[in-house]
């Protein structure tokens, strides 16, 4: 390390090399699942990089190499966590998802609610019927009322815009 | 994604052709001592425009009242020192507990004082008016101190830049109210204390999210 902070690059080259090693085996001692384990190797060796300026050479150079492995080891699984947590496949959660500020307001009961679902046009009324009140996937609202999924879609937004400015507007 | 092995070669041939020379940082203790420095420089310049026979006769009057500057001082050295360390990527976490026994020291000093100012008849508390300039002047010494220290800590690699930069505003604040007693004409009083943590925590909380996008992006 000495030499390649003085800008040797075969003895840089090399050391690179012989870190993989070192890096995969804390990764692994830290429980990173294997398909990621290269993902901290190449984060590691580029922290390397960028921070080999702060090597002291008074110290050991593989204690130095492993804690930055630890910490990117680390890093990654965390990063991993949050992903998992985020990203929920669930395509039609959206179109289902309760807007919180009309359905938990005290709008005076379910009838004005029913009435302005009655009073919708029909393709809004049917899109409102069979995938919010029945609860119905799409697929199977299309196949009970013969339109695509599109329309049922785009029915659906329509009938929750026009609910929502109804029902806001009198509750 | 999975990397394939080859990408590991393809890496460090890219790293190794831009491999330049580097200059190896000093040791954590010697940078904190050329920011603690500076510093140095800047009380002797404020001591020079201070009211200094009044800074003594309050000294003189009620000695324990350098306890506070004594534990504000130290707090300063400590965290600096602990944010020059937590700067290299390989150092514990735990550097960032150093300042905090002087801190104590620092906060249980300006807390006698209080105490001092409801037993003691005829001295002067610090009332919400007085506090307002307190504020001003530690935010507005904590700037450029921050800007330089954070310039500094850039030159290492922090893998924690926002506790990094957290400590490093916490001694820039220990800084700023260390030099405040030079135009402190006050003894503590409950508000004093409690005007002094919040500027203290104001200072803290802007570095760590200035400073620590600052340091990020230094180190990404």
């Amino acid at each position: 390390m000495v030499a390649a902070q003085a800008g040797d690059r075969a003895a840089y080259a090399a050391l690179l090399r012989d870190c993989i090693g070192v890096i995969a085996s804390v990764a692994r001692r830290q429980r990173v699942p294997p398909d990621r384990i290269d993902d901290v190797v190449q984060d590691t060796l580029l922290t390397v990089h960028r921070a080999r300026q702060t090597y002291d050479p008074t110290r050991s150079f593989t204690a130095w190499l492993a804690v930055i492995a630890e910490r990117r080891a680390i890093d990654l699984l965390r990063k991993t966590g949050r992903q998992a947590l985020r990203e929920v496949h669930a395509p039609i959660a959206y179109e289902r998802h309760a807007d919180e500020s009309v359905a938990t307001r005290d709008t005076g009961g379910d009838a004005r609610l029913g009435k302005a679902v009655a009073d919708l046009p029909e393709r809004q009324r049917e899109a409102v019927q069979h995938l919010v009140l029945q609860e119905r996937s799409l697929a199977e609202a299309a196949a009970a009322t013969g339109r695509s999924a599109g329309s049922l879609k785009v029915n659906l937004h329509r009938a929750l815009k026009s609910l929502r400015a109804r029902v806001g507007q009198t509750g | 994604m999975p990397q394939p092995p080859s990408s590991h070669d393809a890496l460090i041939l890219k790293l190794t052709a831009e491999l330049a020379p580097v200059h190896r940082l000093p040791s954590p203790p010697r940078r904190a001592f050329m920011w603690l420095a500076l510093v140095a420089a800047l009380a002797f310049a404020l001591a020079a425009i201070a009211d200094r026979p009044a800074v003594a006769a309050r000294l003189v009057a009620a000695p324990d009242m350098w306890l506070s500057p004594i534990g504000s001082a130290l707090t300063m050295v400590l965290a600096a020192l602990a944010a020059f360390e937590l700067s290299l990527p390989d150092r514990s976490e735990r550097w960032a507990l150093l300042p905090l026994p002087a801190a104590l020291l620092w906060l249980g000093a300006s807390g006698a004082g209080c105490l001092r100012s409801w037993l003691v008849p005829g001295v002067h508390p610090a009332d919400l008016n007085d506090t307002k300039d307190c504020i001003s002047f530690i935010v507005a010494l904590s700037v450029p101190l921050s800007a330089l220290l954070l310039v500094m800590l850039r030159r290492g690699h922090t893998l924690r830049p926002g506790l990094t930069a957290a400590v490093a505003g916490f001694a820039c604040a220990a800084a700023a109210a260390t030099l405040l007693v030079f135009f402190h004409p006050y003894d503590a009083s409950a508000t004093d204390v409690v005007v002094h943590v919040f500027a203290v925590a104001l200072v803290i909380g802007a570095n760590q999210a200035f400073g620590g996008r600052m340091l990020r992006a230094a180190g990404s």
